[in-house]
C-alpha cells in the first residue's frame, strides 16, 4: 500500500473544518457567490479525496493511527485510529457527493443566507465524515455530537418560522438524550474492559464473554445510534426536523445522516459484540423492531398532507426495511441493505429537492393547498413521477436491486413473509409521494375538501426561502444527477458485485482487528454469489411499482368507491387514529417513548439470554 | 397524549431500564478498584513525552483527534447560536439609558479589583496546562467570564466598549486554524497527523511536553474568544433587541 | 458501598429524563437534559477512581508512578463537559426564539407539529 493514502483520512475530516473557519472570517467581506463557490468546491474536493481512498480499499483496509502512536509488540496502544474499509470509504464518498449536490442546489435557493449557513454545512460534513471513518468508540461519540450540533442549528435555521424552532428543539433534546445514554454505555464498557479503540475493545469483550453487563453496554450504546437511525419508537424527532429544515439540509438528513446511525450500530455490533451476543437473539430483536418501524412509517406517511413530513415518514418506513435487512446478519442481507440505502439516497434526495422547489415556487408544501397549482410546469412533473416510482423499488432502479437481494437473504434465513412486507411498505410510501405529485402537478383526483384532514400538520405555514419564477438549472441538474444515479445503480454490471464484497469485508471482524493492530495484509475477498436480479425479485419489484400506482389512484379517487369499500376502511381507522395521536409534537411524549423503546430493545435482547 | 398516559409509558420504560442497569452494574469492577489497563499505558506514555499533567497528555497528545473534534463542536455551537440568535428583519438594537438598575459602589470596586486578577489567573491556567490541572478549555472560560465582570459589576456599555465582537470572532477562527495547522505540521514533520514534533524538554519545566503546550494556547485562544462571542449574542438578545412580532421589555 | 457511585449516575440519568417528561417550561427541559448528562460525568469519574491513589499530575513532590486515578476518564469527562455546554447553548438559543415567536415556553401549548 503506498504510504500517502492513510494520511488522506484525517485530511477528509479536517479540511472542511479549516475551510469553515476561513469562511467565518472572510464572509463579511466577500460576496455570497464566493462563499457558495468555495463551500461547494470544498465538498467536491472531499468527494474526490474520498474516492481515492475508496479505490485504495479494494486492496485492503486503509488504517491511519493518529498522533504518532502505533500499536506496539503486544498490539496495544494509547492512540486513536481511523479505519476505512470498502463500506466506510464508500459512505465517505456518498456523504461528500450529497453535500456537493445540496450546496449546488442551494446556490439560488436562499434569498439571503448570511454568513452562517455554509460554515455550518461544512462542519456537518466534517462531523459525518469523522463518524464514518472513526475506529474508536469515544471518537465516534464526539463526531456524533458534532453532527448533532451542526444539525440542530441547521434545522432551526429559519428563525422566523415558528415550527422550525420547535422542530429544532425536539430534534436537539431527543438526539442529545440518546447520545448521553450511548456515553453511559461507553462508560460501562470502559469499566469492564479498560479499552476505547474498537479493535482493542473487540478483543477485550471476546475475552469476557456474555454477561448482563455486556447486554447493558450493548443496549445503552445502541440507544443514541438507533435514535439517530429513527427506529420506532425513537423516531418522533425525524418528521419534526425534516418538516422545518431547509430542503438542502433535508437531503443530507434523509440521504445519509439517518443511515449513518444504522451504520454506527452495525459497526459496533459486528466489531465489538458479534462474538458475545448470539446472532439469533439480535436477528429476532431487529426483525421485530424493523417490522414495527416499517409499518408505522408507511402508515403515517400515507396520512400526511405536508409534503416534507410525508417524505420524512417514508424515510422511517424505509429505515424499518433497512433494519430488517441488517438483521439477517449475512453477506447477502448486508449487500442488499447497502444497495437499497444508495438507491434510496438518490430517490429521496431528489424528492426533497423537488419539495424545496415546490415551496419556493408556490409558497406552500401542503398537498391539499397545492392542488393543481403546478400544471404549467414542464420538466418537474415528470421528474417527480420518476422519483416516486424509483422510491417504490421497481426495476431497473438501484432501490429495486437492493430490495431483491435483501429479500433473497430473508427467504434464505427462513422469514418467508418478509418479502411481502418489503413490497407493501415500499409500495405504500411511493404511493403517497406519487399521489402528492399527481395532485400538485397534474391536478388529478377529486377536489379535496378542507375539513377532511384537520388532525395533520398543514404545510401552508412554511416560509419560502426565495422567490422563484422559473426553476434555475442549478436546481434541475442535481435532481437529474440523483435520479440518474439511482437508476444506474440497478443497471451497471458489476457494481452489485462490488457491493457484495464491501458487505463481506464489513462483516469480517477478525480482518478488521488484525489489520488495524498488526497490519497484516488483507485476505482476498471471495466471489459473493447472488449479487444480481432474480426472477422473484423482478416480479416483486414490478408488483411494488404497479401497486404504488394503483394505491395512489385509489386514494385520489377515493370518493368514487362504493360505500361498502369505504366502510371497510373505517375498521382500521381507530388504530390508525391512535397511532397518529401519539405523534403529538410534545417533547415530554418523545422522551417517554424513547425510554419505552430502549426498554423494549433491552427486553428483546436480554430476556432470551437469561 | 394526555399527561397520565405519558407518565405511565415513562414509568414502565424507566423501570425496565433501571432493572437492566442494576443487574448489569453488579458485573462492573468495584468502585475504587485497581483495574485500569488504559491508565497503565497512558501514564508511561505521558512521561516518555515529558508531560507532567497526564490528563493534558491524554487530551492533547495521545487522543488529540478527540480534542480537535471537541473544539470543533464548540466552534460549531458558537456559529449555530449566532445563526439562531440573529436579529429578525424588524428588530433593532436600542440602548436605553437606565438599563440594569443601579450597581452598588462596593460591587463596582470588587469588580475593578478582581478583573485583572481573574484575567491573570485565567492566563496562568492556560499557560501551565501541561504542568498543573487546567488547560486551554478551563483557562479560556475563566478569561472569557472574567471579561464579563465589566458587565456584572459595571454597565453593559463598558463591556461593549472593550469587546468588539468581530475581533473576537477573528480570534476564535485563529485558534481553530492554529490547532488544525499544528496537526498538519505534525503530519509533515512527524509523519502522522497531530504528532508531537516539538522537542520535549525537561520534565516539569515550563517549556516541556512539546506540542501539548502549543495546543493548549490554541485552544485557550479559541475558547476564550468563542465564549465571549457566544455571551455577546445572548446578551444582545436579552438587553438590546427591541421590536419584532413579540416585543418583550 | 462498592456500587453506590454507579447507582447515583443511573439515578441522575433517569431523573433528568423524568424532568423533561413532566416539564412545563422549555428552559426547565433543557436544564433537565443537562442533569441527565451530569449522570454521565459521575459514571465516568466513578469508573476511574482508585482508592488511596493520587491525582494524575506529577511535579516536584510527586514522582511519576502508576498509583494514580485514571487520567483517561478525566479527559473524556472534559470533552463531555464541553459538549454539554455547547449543546445547552444551542438549545437555549432555540428556546429564546420560541419564546419570542410563540409567546409561550410551555410544551403543552406548542402544537404546531402534530400528526
Amino acid at each position: 500500500m503506498p504510504n500517502g493514502v492513510p494520511h488522506l483520512l484525517p485530511v477528509i475530516v479536517v479540511v472542511p473544518i479549516v475551510v469553515a473557519a476561513l469562511l467565518v472570517a472572510i464572509s463579511p467581506h466577500v460576496s455570497r457567490y464566493v462563499v457558495e463557490a468555495v463551500a461547494a468546491a470544498t465538498a467536491l474536493g472531499i468527494a474526490a479525496v474520498a474516492g481515492v481512498v475508496a479505490s485504495q480499499t479494494m486492496h485492503g483496509r486503509v488504517v491511519s493511527w493518529l498522533g504518532g502512536w502505533k500499536p506496539d509488540r503486544e498490539h496495544t496502544t494509547v492512540g486513536l485510529v481511523l479505519v476505512a474499509d470498502r463500506l466506510s470509504a464508500g459512505l465517505a464518498v456518498l456523504i461528500a457527493v450529497l453535500m456537493t449536490l445540496a450546496l449546488v442546489f442551494g446556490w439560488r435557493f436562499f434569498d439571503e443566507v448570511g454568513g452562517h449557513f455554509h460554515p455550518l454545512m461544512l462542519l456537518f460534513l466534517a462531523g459525518m465524515e469523522g463518524f464514518a471513518l472513526s475506529g474508536d468508540i469515544f471518537d465516534m461519540f464526539v463526531f456524533f455530537e458534532l453532527m448533532g450540533a451542526a444539525a440542530y442549528a441547521l434545522t432551526g435555521f429559519k428563525v422566523e418560522d415558528r415550527t422550525a424552532l420547535q422542530g429544532g428543539l425536539n430534534f436537539g433534546v431527543v438526539n442529545s438524550l440518546g447520545a448521553y445514554f450511548s456515553l453511559t454505555g461507553i462508560g460501562v464498557l470502559y469499566a469492564q474492559t479498560g479499552q476505547l479503540q474498537l479493535p482493542l475493545l473487540a478483543k477485550a469483550v471476546d475475552e469476557r464473554g456474555l454477561s448482563a453487563l455486556t447486554v447493558l453496554a450493548f443496549v445503552f450504546v445502541l440507544a443514541g445510534l438507533l435514535t439517530k437511525a429513527a427506529m420506532v419508537p425513537l423516531h418522533f424527532w425525524l418528521a419534526d426536523a425534516h418538516a422545518v429544515a431547509p430542503s438542502p439540509v433535508c437531503v443530507l438528513f434523509s440521504g445519509v445522516m439517518v443511515e449513518l446511525g444504522l451504520y454506527g450500530a452495525a459497526r459496533i455490533y459486528w466489531v465489538v459484540f458479534e462474538k458475545s451476543i448470539p446472532h439469533e437473539v439480535v436477528r429476532q430483536a431487529f426483525v421485530v423492531l424493523g417490522t414495527a418501524t416499517a409499518i408505522v412509517g408507511a402508515v403515517m406517511c400515507f396520512l400526511q398532507r405536508h409534503l416534507k413530513r410525508l417524505l420524512a415518514y417514508s424515510t422511517i418506513g424505509h429505515v424499518g426495511l433497512f433494519l430488517v435487512a441488517f438483521a439477517m446478519l449475512d453477506d447477502e442481507g448486508t449487500a442488499g441493505l447497502i444497495l437499497y440505502v444508495l438507491g434510496h439516497a438518490g430517490a429521496k434526495s431528489a424528492l426533497f429537492l423537488m419539495a424545496g422547489v415546490v415551496l419556493n415556487r408556490y409558497g406552500s408544501v401542503d398537498e391539499i393547498d397545492l392542488f393543481g397549482r403546478g400544471k404549467d410546469a414542464r420538466v418537474m412533473p415528470w421528474l417527480f413521477v420518476v422519483a416516486a416510482v424509483a422510491l417504490s423499488a421497481c426495476p431497473p432502479f438501484g432501490t429495486g436491486l437492493g430490495k431483491d437481494i435483501a429479500e433473497t437473504a430473508t427467504v434464505k434465513a427462513g422469514y418467508a413473509w418478509l418479502p411481502a412486507l418489503f413490497t407493501i411498505v415500499s409500495a405504500v410510501t411511493a404511493a403517497a409521494a406519487l399521489r402528492a405529485g399527481l395532485r400538485i402537478y397534474f391536478g388529478l383526483g377529486d377536489v379535496p375538501s378542507e375539513a377532511s384532514e384537520d388532525e395533520a400538520t398543514s404545510g401552508s405555514e412554511e416560509q419560502p426561502e426565495a422567490d422563484l419564477r422559473r426553476v434555475p438549472l442549478t436546481m434541475v441538474v442535481p435532481i437529474c444527477v440523483l435520479l440518474a444515479g439511482c437508476a444506474a445503480l440497478g443497471v451497471i454490471p458489476g457494481f452489485a458485485e462490488h457491493v457484495g464484497k464491501a458487505a463481506h469485508v464489513f462483516l469480517d471482524r477478525d480482518g478488521y482487528v488484525s489489520q488495524a493492530l498488526a497490519n497484516t495484509p488483507a485476505a482476498s475477498v471471495p466471489h459473493i454469489a447472488g449479487m444480481h436480479w432474480t426472477t422473484l425479485g423482478l416480479a416483486l419489484g414490478s408488483t411494488s411499482g404497479v401497486l404504488s400506482i394503483a394505491i395512489a389512484f385509489a386514494s385520489l379517487y377515493a370518493r368514487r368507491f362504493p360505500a361498502a369499500v369505504r366502510h371497510l376502511s373505517g375498521v382500521v381507522a381507530l388504530p390508525v387514529r391512535a397511532v397518529r395521536r401519539v405523534h403529538s409534537g410534545h417533547i415530554g411524549d418523545y422522551v417517554a417513548w424513547f425510554l419505552a423503546g430502549l426498554a423494549a430493545l433491552g427486553a428483546l435482547i436480554g430476556l432470551p439470554l437469561r | 397524549m394526555t399527561r397520565s398516559w405519558r407518565y405511565a409509558i415513562f414509568f414502565v420504560g424507566a423501570g425496565l431500564i433501571a432493572a437492566l442497569y442494576v443487574i448489569g452494574v453488579y458485573g462492573m469492577p468495584h468502585f475504587g478498584s485497581t483495574f485500569h489497563p488504559y491508565r497503565d499505558r497512558a501514564v508511561p506514555a505521558a512521561v516518555s513525552h515529558r508531560t507532567a499533567n497526564v490528563v493534558s497528555a491524554v487530551n492533547f497528545d495521545q487522543r488529540a483527534f478527540d480534542t480537535l473534534g471537541e473544539e470543533t463542536i464548540f466552534f460549531a455551537s458558537v456559529i449555530g447560536a449566532a445563526a439562531l440568535l440573529r436579529p429578525s428583519k424588524e428588530e433593532r438594537e436600542q440602548h436605553s439609558p437606565s438599563q440594569g438598575g443601579h450597581v452598588m459602589a462596593s460591587t463596582r470596586f470588587a469588580g475593578y479589583v478582581l478583573l485583572p486578577v481573574t484575567l491573570l489567573v485565567g492566563f496562568d491556567v492556560v499557560a501551565h496546562g501541561h504542568l498543573t490541572p487546567g488547560g486551554g478549555f478551563q483557562g479560556g472560560v475563566v478569561l472569557a467570564t472574567g471579561l464579563h465582570l465589566l458587565y456584572v459589576a459595571g454597565r453593559y456599555e463598558s463591556l461593549e466598549h472593550f469587546r468588539p465582537v468581530e475581533k473576537f470572532e477573528y480570534g476564535e477562527v485563529t485558534g481553530a486554524l492554529a490547532f488544525a495547522g499544528l496537526g498538519f505540521a505534525g503530519m509533515a514533520i512527524g509523519g502522522s497527523f497531530l504528532a508531537n514534533v516539538i522537542p520535549f524538554g525537561e520534565f516539569g519545566q515550563l517549556l516541556s511536553a512539546g506540542t501539548v503546550e502549543v495546543f493548549n494556547f490554541a485552544v485557550g485562544i479559541e475558547v476564550s474568544c468563542g465564549v465571549v462571542v457566544l455571551l455577546a449574542h445572548f446578551l444582545r438578545q436579552a438587553i438590546l433587541l427591541r421590536g419584532g412580532e413579540a416585543s418583550r421589555s | 458501598m462498592s456500587y453506590y457511585a454507579y447507582f447515583v449516575a443511573g439515578w441522575l440519568l433517569l431523573v433528568g429524563c423524568f424532568g423533561i417528561v413532566r416539564s412545563r417550561n422549555l428552559v426547565h427541559a433543557v436544564v433537565s437534559l443537562a442533569i441527565a448528562q451530569s449522570g454521565t460525568y459521575v459514571l465516568l469519574l466513578g469508573v476511574g477512581y482508585q482508592r488511596h491513589a493520587t491525582a494524575p499530575v506529577f511535579g516536584s513532590t510527586t514522582k511519576p508512578n502508576l498509583s494514580v486515578v485514571d487520567p483517561v476518564v478525566q479527559a473524556l469527562t472534559l470533552t463531555d463537559i464541553v459538549v454539554a455546554a455547547t449543546v445547552t447553548a444551542l438549545l437555549l438559543a432555540l428556546a429564546i426564539q420560541v419564546a419570542k415567536h410563540h409567546d409561550t415556553v410551555d410544551p403543552d401549548q406548542l402544537s404546531a407539529l402534530e400528526g
